[in-house]
């Protein structure tokens, strides 16, 4: 048996969230060589799977003071440094008839006691400007908060840290630690693809894998407390509102409603889970969504659904607490040296709001371990543009599209507006890291599946398109079809109701009636006439 | 109300998708008078062929050669399925008349025998399926040899290319060669839409040039295959042309919908009903069904005509689909019948309409809901007698059946049309209007 290939680096990021690559950017920045191992893909857990909100802390001045105002300082931080990846679309805090008095009446003062601004705003000026919002509210006031594009982010830092230096590793998970003394000497890192394993020596490692970290940080024997609260969100088939609209009361299920370019994103809801196994979008979950969040926006009583995700959030804290949002959403470090371990750090909890804090506080650990001087840039540097990274946004596409249309290029999605010059750019990109795309890669990095066929024409149309140049090879297209198609199906079955269970129906008549998809490898004939020239048809 | 149209028939057919075309059809055959309501349902997204039915049971995804002992057993194992309630000689004599009334407006099937055809899908999949349009078949029978293929496809056909369907059959079928060319004419279009192409090969000289393009690359090919755009009514000449042109059999493969082999079908069925008599309202929908006061008669109030119209008929079908046809309906935690809110049969909440793996072996529980219908398919009230004594349902409206796993689609609307239209014709008995 050959013995697994060595690869050495100063610093291993295991997770490639918000957090792992803000922290690869920040140490390339510094100079400090970094390797980031991802088992899945960029943002493949929760910084995928999150609402998109920019904090403006509001949410968090009751309860959770020093949340607000880290959510408050990182978000204009962010505005900054990062403004191509945010929407500045301002926010609403409203209260309904019913909801607490004392607590619309505290909210102004709370804001100010955290440094956030609240501006009150006449009810009817508030419905005007947003129509969605019930004519049974009593109470509104402006914050600065706004949306957030996590993936764009991701791709954009990992984009900049790679151009300094850093490499990627998607598809890759950290199987074991190899232990000497208070160090670890060495990761054991599986190839997801081939199933080849690597073993990567690095002077310090640090566990950025969310809500994974507990195990991860337990396979180097530094157990960490660690529970798990799963949230669902709801994607509305059109944009409801210019603005967020949170529920203006204490954080409870489906406050928030988020502006997410041409969508609207509604939750989301807190369910201890004990695995991270299988998390998935409830019909329960969706119903008590819609009824609870329709309270203050009645328009998602009847509104359109296209698709739900659910996300996992890290809650560190007592395990034994009643109410999963009354455990810290703040974020914590772990140095692991009362564990014995003097190069392990574990970075986790907190906000897609303030990873780029969570990045500078983990790097400023690993930096003095280093023994390395020179100070954090990102609170400072603009995250640089980086054009194979703007599919993410919706309407970009279009726009990008109707810019600079070649006479050569086609329109691959219709329903999100993506050219086949787009995933080319992706696909350019991916490739020259060395990486072999798939269509669901493509889908990360852009629109693609996105709309409201959720991949069922625009999935078929991007592969032949890859065919066609070449990049597809042999049966590959049909099993990339059913990976992507079935994981967009996953995030839709618990909103198929009204227009969307018709638009699923099509698809289904499309993929299984028509092509038969679901056949692959079926079973030979099974009346007495068949005979060999059948084995074909599998 | 004054200026609402009146108007009278034996039998109103809600539903222009296959099923309502079918028992439209098979109504005026047999002397009824018949009005149509409804537009083009799922024909437009179909592929001109014709199911009847290649999975049995779904779980299993059990493919079988012979449509007819499929059949058998699916009577034998699911005697609720809609299918196992049809005589098979019905189906035959249901599928001969369909095809016949086709035939005569102008879209040609191969002959139907006992077995199904295996024809290449866009994607490269290979599909089982029942009647093959003629400007189809030769891929079946190329497929069935693994013959020598050509394969071409147009530069800007986005969702067609052959180098796909070649690259996933490679393993099977390594005598599937493939090229590319421009279409004449629309050399600088960068987006080429199957319709356009379909009408332009309609003109003797866009053909002549298409042909003279392919036929340098046909060398020792047996067959060769189009994506379906051979003409849209005129279909049989322009695929005559090619084969002549080229010299071998010619076939062509359905494109993603809209294709144009649904086009040809729905303008098929749409002439054939009009030509039998059938008096269309192909714009309108039925917004409520009565019935008069010794319920000898049903009335039904259309809306989408000008000033709107009346209809009353003695014998009522209802062919209107399913949630993408609009005859069912769900909200959050119901499937409801549009016009009339029949009871339908349903799993017990949503949780139980989907699986979460859109591929499961055992399909969708929701795509098995539908009426369910007594012996003479009448659909049942709440106290499981029929709803009104001539009101019948056809097609995919129907419960217990999963069209789309089992590859039963067109059978299902056609052998239901016929032997509702049987009943219907039985019990307004000799005294049908004409
Ligand atoms: C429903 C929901 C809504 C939210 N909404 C908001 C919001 O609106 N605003 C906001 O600021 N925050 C929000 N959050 C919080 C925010 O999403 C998270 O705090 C943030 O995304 C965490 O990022 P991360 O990089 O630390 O972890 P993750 O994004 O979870 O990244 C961890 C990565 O580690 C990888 N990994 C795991 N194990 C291994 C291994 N063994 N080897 C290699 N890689 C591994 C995973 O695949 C994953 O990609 C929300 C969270 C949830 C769940
Ligand atoms: C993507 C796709 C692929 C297909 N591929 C195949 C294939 O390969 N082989 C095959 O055999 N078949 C195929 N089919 C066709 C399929 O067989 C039929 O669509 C299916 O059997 C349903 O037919 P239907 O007539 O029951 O319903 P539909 O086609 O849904 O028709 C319902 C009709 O009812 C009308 N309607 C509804 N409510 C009202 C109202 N209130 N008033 C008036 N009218 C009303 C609608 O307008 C419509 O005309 C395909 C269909 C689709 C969608």
């Amino acid at each position: 048996m050959n013995s697994p290939s060595l690869i050495q680096t100063q610093v291993l990021i295991i997770g490639g969230g918000v957090t792992g690559t803000a922290l690869a950017r920040d140490l390339a920045l510094r100079g400090v060589d970094c390797i980031l191992v991802e088992k899945d893909d960029i943002n493949a857990g929760a910084s995928g799977r999150n609402h998109g909100l920019l904090h403006s802390g509001a949410r968090y001045v009751a309860g959770d003071r020093e949340a607000a105002m880290e959510c408050r300082a990182e978000g204009e931080i962010l505005k900054r440094v990062a403004a191509q990846t945010i929407q500045d679309t301002g926010g609403y805090f409203v209260a309904v008839q019913g909801d607490d008095e004392r607590y619309i009446a505290d909210f102004p003062s709370y804001c100010a006691r955290s440094g956030i601004s609240a501006r009150a705003v006449d009810v009817a000026t508030a419905r005007a400007l947003e129509p969605a919002i019930s004519e049974r509210t009593i109470a509104v006031f402006e914050v600065p908060d706004a949306a957030i594009d996590p993936f764009r982010l991701s791709l954009e830092s990992m984009a900049q840290a790679s151009s300094l230096g850093a490499r990627l590793m998607r598809r890759s998970r950290v199987v074991g630690f190899e232990r000497e003394g208070r160090r670890i000497r060495a990761v054991r890192v599986l190839s997801l693809g081939g199933g080849t394993e690597v073993r990567i020596e690095a002077a310090q490692v640090v566990n950025a894998s969310g809500a994974w970290a507990r195990e991860v940080a337990l396979l180097a024997d530094a157990p960490i407390a660690m529970t798990y609260s799963k949230g669902t969100l709801l994607v509305t088939h059109t944009r409801l509102a210019h603005r967020v609209v949170n529920r203006l009361r204490r954080p409870g299920n489906a406050d928030i409603m988020m502006p997410g370019g041409t969508v609207s994103i509604v939750g989301t809801t807190s369910t201890r889970v004990d695995t991270l196994d299988d998390v998935h979008p409830t019909t329960v979950e969706a119903d008590l969504i819609v009824e609870e969040a329709a309270r203050m926006l009645p328009t998602l009583a009847t509104t359109r659904f296209i698709r739900a995700y659910a996300g996992v959030r890290p809650l560190l804290g007592s395990a034994g607490a009643a109410d999963s949002r009354a455990v810290s959403r703040g974020f914590a470090l772990f140095d692991h040296e009362d564990q014995g371990l003097d190069n392990l750090a574990t970075i986790t909890g907190g906000k897609l709001t303030t990873c780029r804090l969570m990045a500078e506080r983990a790097a400023d650990l690993v930096c003095r371990r280093l023994g390395v001087t020179r100070p954090c840039l990102t609170a400072t540097t603009p995250l640089p543009v980086s054009p194979e990274c703007e599919w993410t946004a919706p309407g970009h596409s279009a726009r990008e599209w109707i810019r600079s249309h070649r006479p050569d290029d086609t329109l691959l999605c219709e329903c999100e507006m993506v050219p086949g010059s787009a995933v080319d750019a992706i696909y350019a990109a991916l490739r020259s890291a060395g990486d072999t795309p798939t269509l669901t890669d493509i889908g990360l990095r852009s629109r693609v599946g996105k709309g409201a066929c959720q991949g069922g024409f625009c999935a078929v149309r991007t592969v032949a398109h890859l065919y066609q140049r070449g990049d597809f090879q042999a049966r590959r297209g049909l099993g990339e079809i059913l990976d992507f198609f079935g994981e967009r199906w996953r995030g839709q079955h618990a909103v198929l109701w009204g227009e969307q269970l018709a638009q699923a129906e099509l698809m289904e008549a499309l993929h299984c009636g028509l092509f038969g998809e679901e056949l692959r490898g079926a079973k030979p004939l099974a009346d007495p006439t068949a005979d060999a020239a059948d084995a074909v048809s599998r | 109300m004054t200026g609402v149209r009146r108007n009278s028939c034996d039998v109103a057919v809600i539903g222009a998708g296959m099923a309502g075309m079918a028992a439209a059809l098979f109504a005026v055959e047999r002397g009824l008078s018949c009005i149509q309501i409804g537009s083009g349902g799922g024909i437009l997204f179909a592929s001109g062929l014709l199911d009847l039915l290649a999975v049995h049971p779904v779980a299993e995804r059990c493919l079988w050669q012979s449509p007819y002992t499929a059949l058998d057993a699916l009577a034998g194992e699911q005697p609720d399925h809609p299918l196992a309630r049809v005589a098979p000689v019905s189906i035959r004599a249901a599928f001969e008349s369909f095809v016949t009334a086709l035939a005569s407006a102008g879209l040609a099937y191969a002959p139907l025998g006992e077995r199904n055809r295996s024809v290449l899908t866009s994607i490269g999949t290979v599909k089982t399926t029942y009647g093959v349009p003629v400007t189809m078949v030769a891929g079946a029978d190329a497929l069935d040899g693994r013959a020598r293929c050509l394969l071409v496809d147009f530069r800007g056909l986005r969702e067609f290319s052959a180098h796909q369907i070649a690259a996933t059959l490679a393993d099977r079928w390594p005598e599937l060669r493939h090229q590319r060319i421009d279409f004449p004419g629309f050399e600088t279009v960068p987006e080429l839409y199957a319709v356009h192409l379909a009408r332009a090969l309609e003109t003797v000289e866009t053909r002549e040039r298409t042909i003279a393009l392919i036929r340098p690359l046909v060398g020792d090919a047996r067959a060769v295959g189009l994506p379906a755009v051979l003409g849209l009514e005129r279909s049989r000449e322009v695929h005559a042309a090619f084969e002549a042109g080229l010299g071998v059999p010619v076939f062509e493969i359905p494109t993603m919908p809209t294709s144009v082999p649904g086009l040809r079908l729905l303008g098929a069925l749409e002439a054939a009903v009009s030509s039998h008599g059938v008096r269309r309202r192909h714009q309108a929908s039925v917004r409520a069904l009565t019935y008069d006061g010794n319920m000898e008669t049903a009335t039904l109030d259309l809306e989408g005509v000008p000033g709107g119209e009346r209809v009353t008929a003695r014998a009522v079908v209802l062919a209107t689909g399913r949630f993408s046809g609009r005859g069912l309906a769900a909200d959050r935690g119901y499937v409801r019948e549009s016009i009339l809110g029949l009871p339908v049969h349903q799993p017990a909440s949503r949780e139980a309409w989907h699986k979460r793996d859109f591929l499961d072996p055992s399909g969708h529980a929701i795509n098995r809901a539908g009426l369910r219908v007594d012996d003479a398919w009448r659909p049942l009230d709440t106290d499981g007698k029929p709803a009104w004594p001539r009101l019948f349902a056809v097609g995919s409206i129907l419960a217990h059946q999963d069209w789309m796993r089992s590859k039963c689609g067109s059978g299902l609307a056609i052998a239901t049309a016929w032997a509702a239209v049987e009943q219907v014709a039985h019990r307004l008995g000799a005294t049908a209007a004409g």
